[in-house]
């Protein structure tokens, strides 16, 4: 900034004037920031970052709840972890479960915003049938599924057994537990996708439309050309989003199954709070947290780089 | 109010051309109709499960163990379960206890996280890129993992069975520094200088200026943090095991393995458990809507 001064003399007087002055704006500024920032700094600190760091710790020691064997073990809590078959078990039924979640939650719930999308009578209802069972807790979704799962007295086999279908063991046999479970999670949770998929359609261009349309393209063909491709930062995101969410299943498996029937449905989350809650293994329970937080780090990590490597073509 | 009808009859008419479907075209053409009658199907699938809990509700207990499809139960309808699932004392408490450790975790996230966004998108200060880079790595980090330390960090703190306990690790969410921080970013930074050069305070520019234009936003960072916190099971069901500090979530499921075989108080507890947040998002379903839209985060 140009300031009106005499003589050289007094400009050098008057530039140190100004840096000290500016070095105590800055400090005062470093000082209103963290004032801004302490009450969230303060909690996050606490409360996971310490969390976090205690955690690392425990895997390496071999703390029960009676604080018996809290040494440092080194890596003997991984090691036995990698080679626990209860653990891939759990592992596996997590992964399996994403697999089998993450495919209908995105696919439907964009078909089903399509299908609202089109401007037919009713928009309201339609939107507040799907997203409804998004605001239930996970218990209460439980109490209306398993009531229907019923293998007696439930709904669906009421209605089998209408059709004369013998009666089907919704949650009590192992080959189906784990497509009930997925059930009853698509019927929860389509609603936030398919919300993401409704905001992203009404965004969509009009003058696209318009020229595909002098261009003779029929409906299909704009889905296809126009409308999918345009969606593709939203799929990016709901892919992404719903991948982290199915690896992080625990409440509706714990509460509709409790992990089984034989340990046939237990995600990796339940078979951590079993090892340190039931099991009382601190150290255990926190290394398998740290191998599974790898993994997902890992799989977050390839999930990014597939989207940018997608988008730079 | 008229703008908004009009906004949103020109939203229909945009949709409807979207499809390609012409002003002048028959907009009860048999391919719409098709496309009517799915969507009423799927719609009223997904609708069924509350229909199913609302009439087993209205049965006797009686008539919910006994007969499967019945629409005419032999002892009628009537509010029994729910009487009795009311006046035995836990509900009504539970729901206080979810109302009071939601709306705080809510408050709390609100206010730090929007001052923390406004460090972060206005003034420069020692360790912002550090612990920026913290927040973010941080939002990857499920909360599902730190049960154990957590847990004995709270045995430390003394925290177990208490609101704290249940409050304070659900009372900051990285994600919503993030968003809150982009919203800022946008607000012009002109608006805040000529109140500066008055002589405000910082906290004075933030309250009068930034938080009145940031109102959706911070509608919309709430009402997310209050469905996340009422709906959350695992971390209320690890740090509470007195029966009078439970949420709604986690006493239903102490309930449920108490009372298996009662269903239709079963099903009249799950229904007044729903209720608040139907309610609550019935009066705010624009907000929610939006909100979902633009920070593209929830509750999950």
């Amino acid at each position: 900034m140009p300031t009106a001064v005499d003589s050289p003399a007094a400009e050098v007087v008057v530039a140190n004037g100004k840096r000290a002055g500016a070095v105590r704006a800055r400090r005062d500024e470093s000082l209103t920031g963290w004032a801004f920032a302490a009450p969230f700094a303060v909690l996050f600190v606490l409360f996971l970052v310490v969390p976090a760091g205690y955690g690392l710790y425990l895997s390496f020691t071999g703390e029960t709840l009676t604080g018996a064997n809290s040494d440092l073990v080194g890596f003997a809590n991984y090691a036995e972890a990698l080679g626990d078959p209860d653990m891939w078990r759990s592992f596996g039924n997590t992964v399996w479960f994403t697999v089998l979640s993450t495919i209908p939650l995105v696919v439907l719930s964009l078909a089903f915003a399509l299908l609202v999308n089109l401007g037919l009578p009713g928009r309201w209802l339609w939107r507040l049938s799907f997203f409804l069972p998004y605001l239930l807790a996970s218990t209460v979704v439980v109490l209306f599924w398993a009531w229907m799962y019923n293998p007696k007295l439930g709904l669906f086999n009421g209605v089998l057994a209408e059709f004369g279908i013998a009666p089907i063991a919704w949650l009590q046999n192992p080959n189906v537990a784990m497509i009930s479970v997925v059930l009853t999670t698509l019927w929860w949770t389509i609603g936030f996708n398919f919300l993401l998929y409704l905001a992203a359609l009404q965004n969509i261009p009009e003058q696209q439309f318009e020229a595909a349309a002098i261009d003779g393209a029929g409906k299909w063909r704009q889905l296809f050309s126009i409308v999918i491709p345009q969606l593709a930062p939203t799929t990016a995101l709901i892919l992404t989003l719903q991948v982290l969410a199915s690896l992080k299943v625990f409440d509706q498996i714990y509460m509709l199954t409790n992990g089984g029937p034989a340990g046939s449905t237990r995600p990796i989350v339940q078979y951590i709070y079993e090892a340190g809650f039931t099991g009382y293994r601190f150290g255990y329970s926190s290394a398998i947290s740290y191998l599974f937080f790898a993994i997902i780090v890992a799989i977050s990590i390839a999930q990014y780089k597939l989207i940018n490597r997608r988008s730079a073509q | 109010m008229s703008t908004y009808t009009l906004s949103r009859g020109l939203q229909r008419n945009k949709a409807a051309y979207r499809r390609g479907h012409k002003p002048g075209e028959n907009p009860w053409s048999v391919s719409r109709m098709v496309a009517l009658l799915i969507l009423a199907f799927l719609a009223g699938t997904w609708l069924v499960p509350f229909a199913w809990a609302i009439l087993t509700s209205l049965k006797s207990e009686a008539d919910a163990g006994a007969s499967t499809l019945s629409l005419s139960p032999p002892d009628g309808f009537s509010l029994d379960a729910y009487r009795k699932v009311l006046s035995a004392g836990d509900i009504p408490l539970w729901a206080w206890n979810s109302l009071l450790t939601s709306v705080l975790i809510t408050v709390i996230t609100v206010a730090t996280s929007a001052l923390a966004g406004y460090a972060f998108s206005r003034i420069s200060f020692h360790g912002r890129r550090w612990l920026y880079a913290a927040i973010i790595a941080a939002i990857i980090i499920p909360p599902q993992l730190l049960i154990v330390p957590l847990f004995r960090q709270m045995l430390a703190f003394d925290l177990v069975d208490t609101y704290w306990g249940i409050i304070l690790p659900q009372a900051f969410a990285p994600a919503m520094v993030l968003i809150l921080k982009r919203f800022f970013d946008q607000i012009p930074v002109e608006l805040e200088d000529a109140a500066r050069v008055d002589g405000a305070h910082r906290l004075r520019v933030f309250w009068s200026i930034v938080l009145p234009l940031s109102r959706p936003i911070l509608a919309a960072v709430a009402i997310f943090v209050f469905i996340g916190a009422w709906n959350n099971f695992l971390w209320p069901f690890i740090v509470t095991t007195d029966a009078d500090l439970m949420t709604l979530p986690v006493g239903l499921q102490t309930v449920k393995s108490a009372y298996g075989l009662q269903y239709a108080q079963n099903m009249a507890s799950a229904i007044l458990a729903a209720l608040p947040l139907v309610v609550v998002f019935l009066f705010f379903q624009r907000q929610i809507i939006k909100g979902i839209a633009t920070t593209g985060f929830g509750g999950q």
